[in-house]
């Protein structure tokens, strides 16, 4: 039990944005756009730092893939109380394919290298919308894993999870070492203050390359198009009954 | 006495700055009326007052922040429910 806790955090376009699809339709606009750590990654984070503050854990270690620009990401993560951070470098062409198969493969060769016992990350990222990292790393390790978790807490040797499904909420108690996803009730993710700021700049960053890990980044998907959804229809009124039947009749739909 | 105080206020002045850059209604909204409220309060010299008024200004970052989070929380609900 080496008391170590990996944490994913993504770089995503802020959510507050508007996003705009590029005119080749080949994605979305990310030059000049502002970016921020993914709300979930930010809850996944403040769950970690929250069990070192009460001693359930001893490090807590921010991982981050991409290109240079999620340094800043990872600096956020340390500002807000991780330990160090771990930046494992694609860019290019390769960021632009990279899917949840791949960050799945680099976190599960991490896991296993630094000797993590747990890995916190968030459910989704708010611009993929995968919602498939956490499984994929949980299946290639071999380990549990509790995704969508509103509760996290320590019980004698095992992790008691309370996981938020569709009828309510479902309580778990699994092994350690295990993968867990955070959702939007987890916790209040704390604002990185000034001072803080500062001190997580003499905070250490390693960097890895994927090759490194052993890790092939190529991805067998291919985006095809990106399309905006259609614009809504204005709605129209109708004075009675008669007229709405008749309008349906036009439409075909009766 | 007086120095330590401005120090406090200085750091005050920075923390809103700095929050407010992601003011929805604008950063240069939020830090022109920033600058509006210390400059207002300049002459103050009595350090009980002085002290008062940051706690003020702490009250605000407060204020802030739980804005920030319940506007994040809130889109993100109604998104991903």
């Amino acid at each position: 039990m080496s008391g170590r806790v990996l944490v994913g955090v993504k770089r995503v376009i802020d959510y507050a944005v508007k996003i705009r699809v590029k005119p080749d339709r080949t994605g979305v606009v990310t030059d000049g756009v502002k970016h921020s750590m993914n709300p979930f990654c930010e809850i996944a984070v403040e769950e970690a730092v929250k069990l070192k503050e009460k001693k359930l854990v001893k490090e807590v270690v921010a991982v981050s893939c991409g290109p240079q620009q999620v340094q800043e990401t990872i600096r956020t993560a340390l500002a807000m109380g991780a330990d160090r951070g771990i930046h494992v470098e694609v860019s290019g062409k390769d960021y632009e394919t990279l899917g949840p198969l791949q960050v799945s493969k680099i976190f599960a060769a991490l896991a296993k290298k630094e000797q993590a016992d747990l890995i916190i990350l968030g459910k989704q990222a708010i611009d993929d919308d995968c919602n498939q990292t956490g499984q994929m790393t949980a299946a290639l390790l071999d380990w549990p894993q509790g995704t969508f978790a509103s509760e996290v807490s320590f019980e004698a040797d095992k992790l008691k999870v309370v996981r938020e499904i569709d009828g309510g909420l479902e309580t778990i108690k699994i092994n350690l070492p295990a993968v867990v996803t955070a959702d939007l009730r987890l916790n209040t993710p704390r604002y990185a203050t000034l001072p803080n700021i500062m001190k997580a700049k003499k905070k250490k960053i390693a960097n890895v390359k994927p090759a490194d890990l052993g890790v092939d980044v190529c991805s067998r998907l291919e985006v095809l198009k990106v399309d905006e959804p259609p614009q809504r229809q204005a709605g129209v009124k109708v004075e009675t009954v008669e007229d709405l039947v008749g309008k349906l009749k036009e439409a075909g739909r009766v | 006495m007086a120095n330590s105080l401005r120090a406090e206020v200085v750091q005050l002045y920075k923390t809103l700055l700095f929050l407010g850059r992601e003011y929805p209604k604008g950063a240069d909204y939020f830090r022109d009326r920033l600058r509006a409220a210390f400059a207002k309060n300049k002459d103050v010299s009595d350090p009980e007052k002085i002290k008062e008024l940051i706690s003020r200004g702490e009250f605000v970052v407060k204020e802030l922040e739980a804005l920030y989070y319940l506007r994040k929380y809130r889109a993100l609900k109604k998104r991903y429910y």
